[in-house]
């Protein structure tokens, strides 16, 4: 079995209130990317499934010359070997299109593992995306890998409040959420290894994929309008400020 | 501008934040049709004729008692056509998000996703949507048809019964071929309020550490008094007091209830992310330094374990009024 983790290079979830308008807008950053943190889920599935099922875990991401680096972090937490696509400027769907056309491209990829949304675009759409590109099932939600093999891949997913034990014929997509478990830390060998991998870096033309033009169109970012929020105390023993404050939300009528 | 109306059910029950989609597209045009594609779901159908749908369309099969991706985007673009909408509208759920994902690539249309807001402008749909996780809002407009967005749950008022009669058109199940087998459903207990639904919420943090297990009884406790959900922070999550589906937060769930109860939660920038833009904000915390309180409307300097209590007997004596 192979599986193909998709990840995103994200600003650092810590740093994202410093982004930019004017950045955000651009795309250019001036802070610290990391992998996508739901990303790092998608990584840890995929090990875990080549470890206890068979099989090995690739790493793919859509990006620029420095999602290098989130690709080598993703080799260092064990991935086997790693590619990069340039991005042509491409909306969701087009960086679908290029991802299924790697997929195509490597030919022995059974199963598709992405995180569940990314941090900065946090629409969520690319991994249902990648699934009608390629014509293959896609499962969202997924909290549990129970059985993966040439014929069924098992998993429990979320949906909604409940919580389904379904199957699938592989190939398949599967978008992950954390309940998958929590990403392993790089260890020094792989560190080391990953260091030395050489990453190929294909275009839309290497894959034969033409990117469809962007349909979704972006204009005037901006920052949210800050909290109002200048802060009430109640003091005083416990029981006069617990009366004091629910008197002050009923008067807000949020009770 | 006409709009088609995607109202999701799972098991013959309506998904709540549908009718809110619906409300939103009824604010728009007075050209607002509504499809429905369950099992046992003709009352559903009737709700949303009942709630302002001019045309309600309805598919039923026993295929299609839970969300099937394959099966319900054949049905959606069967009812598409037949319908001659302008634009398509879900609410941003998970079944939602997939199914307007999968519309749009499928017909190369693009997706205004979990939109804030909603506007006609001339023929064109236009919406605002947070990125970098609250972090900037951003207007989009997208190409190709239909026009297609998603709605954050909570980001508009539900659709009204106006008492009107439903005209319910039944379209058979478009042919298509599940390629998922469910084998099991396990649902949440009965009554358990879904966060991202939730107009109130009591969050737990850290905060609980010293009796993780009693903290969010008591918690919970307040949350049953107040008919509200029960959030986390990832640190409660992490180390194992509450599971993850109850996680406020950037790599949980993003909410937006009328008042949120943070209660031994410190406010990290991930946690804001997940709950910034609830309309009011309590913090409880020990530490006055903590930075929620600089988000927070109102709050109590103290240890959650004597306040929580307090805010839960003051509730009872003054709500019950």
């Amino acid at each position: 079995m192979r599986y193909l983790v998709c990840i995103k290079q994200t600003p650092d979830t810590a740093e994202l209130p410093k982004v930019k308008p004017e950045e955000a807008a651009s795309g250019e950053l001036s802070i610290q990317q990391v992998v996508n943190p739901w990303d790092e889920h998608a990584i840890e599935a995929a090990l875990q499934m080549a470890e206890n099922f068979g099989g090995l875990a690739s790493v793919i991401s859509v990006g620029g010359e420095k999602a290098i680096e989130a690709l080598r972090s993703a080799l260092a937490m064990g991935c086997k070997d790693a590619t990069l696509v340039e991005n042509a400027d491409a909306d969701a769907w087009g960086v679908a299109a290029l991802l299924a056309g790697a997929v195509n491209h490597m030919g022995d990829v059974n199963v598709v593992v992405t995180g569940q949304m990314t941090v900065d675009g946090n629409s969520g759409m690319v991994p249902v995306a990648v699934a009608r590109k390629l014509d293959w099932p896609v499962l969202t939600g997924v909290a549990k890998v129970l059985n993966v093999s040439e014929d069924a891949v098992e998993v429990e997913r979320v949906v909604g409040q409940a919580r389904h034990t379904v199957k699938v014929k592989p190939p398949v997509v599967l978008s992950v959420i954390k309940e998958i478990g929590e990403p392993r830390y790089p260890t020094f060998i792989n560190i080391r290894k990953a260091a030395r991998v050489k990453i190929p870096v294909l275009s839309a033309d290497d894959l034969g994929v033409t990117v469809p033009p962007p349909v979704v169109h972006l204009s005037n970012f901006r920052k949210p309008p800050a909290r109002d929020a200048h802060v009430q105390l109640f003091d005083g023993p416990a029981d006069e400020a617990a009366g004091a404050l629910i008197d002050a939300l009923l008067a807000e009528k949020v009770l | 501008m006409k709009f088609l109306v995607f109202i999701e059910t799972d098991s013959g029950a309506v998904v709540p934040s549908s009718w809110e989609a619906l409300g939103k597209a009824l604010s728009l045009s007075d050209d607002v049709e509504a499809v429905v594609i369950g099992e046992n779901v003709g009352a559903v159908a009737e709700e949303a004729g009942s709630r302002g749908a001019k045309t309600v369309y309805l598919v039923e099969d026993a295929s299609r008692s839970l969300f099937d991706l394959d099966l319900y985007v054949a049905d959606v673009k069967a009812a598409l056509e037949t319908s001659a909408a302008d634009a398509f509208l879900a609410s941003h759920t998970g079944n939602g998000r997939d199914l307007a994902a999968a519309i749009g690539v499928d017909l190369g249309a693009g997706v205004i996703a979990d939109a804030l807001e909603l506007w006609v402008d001339g023929d064109r749909l236009a919406g605002t949507r947070p990125v970098y996780s609250g972090n900037i809002l951003v207007d989009v407009t997208v190409d190709g048809s239909p026009q297609i967005a998603t709605l954050r749950p909570r980001a508009a008022s539900p659709a009204e019964a106006t008492g009107a009669n439903a005209n319910v058109v039944t379209l058979s199940p478009a042919a298509a071929e599940s390629r998922v087998v469910v084998e099991k459903v396990e649902r949440a207990e009965t009554g358990e309020v879904s966060l991202t639904d939730a107009s109130i919420i009591v969050s737990g943090g850290r905060g609980v550490a010293k009796d993780p297990e009693l903290g969010f009884k008591l918690i919970r406790e307040l949350a049953d008094v107040l008919g509200a959900a029960v959030g986390a922070s990832r640190a409660a999550v992490d180390a194992g007091f509450i599971e993850y589906k109850h996680q406020v937060g950037q790599t949980g769930k993003v909410v937006r209830p009328d008042l949120y109860i943070a209660c031994g939660i410190s406010g990290a920038v991930q946690h804001l992310a997940g709950m910034g833009s609830s309309k009011v904000i309590v913090a409880i915390n020990k530490d006055p330094e903590a930075p929620i309180f600089s988000v927070a409307n109102y709050g109590i300097v103290g240890d959650l374990f004597e306040i929580v209590p307090a805010l839960k007997k003051a509730a009872e004596a003054k709500l019950s009024k």
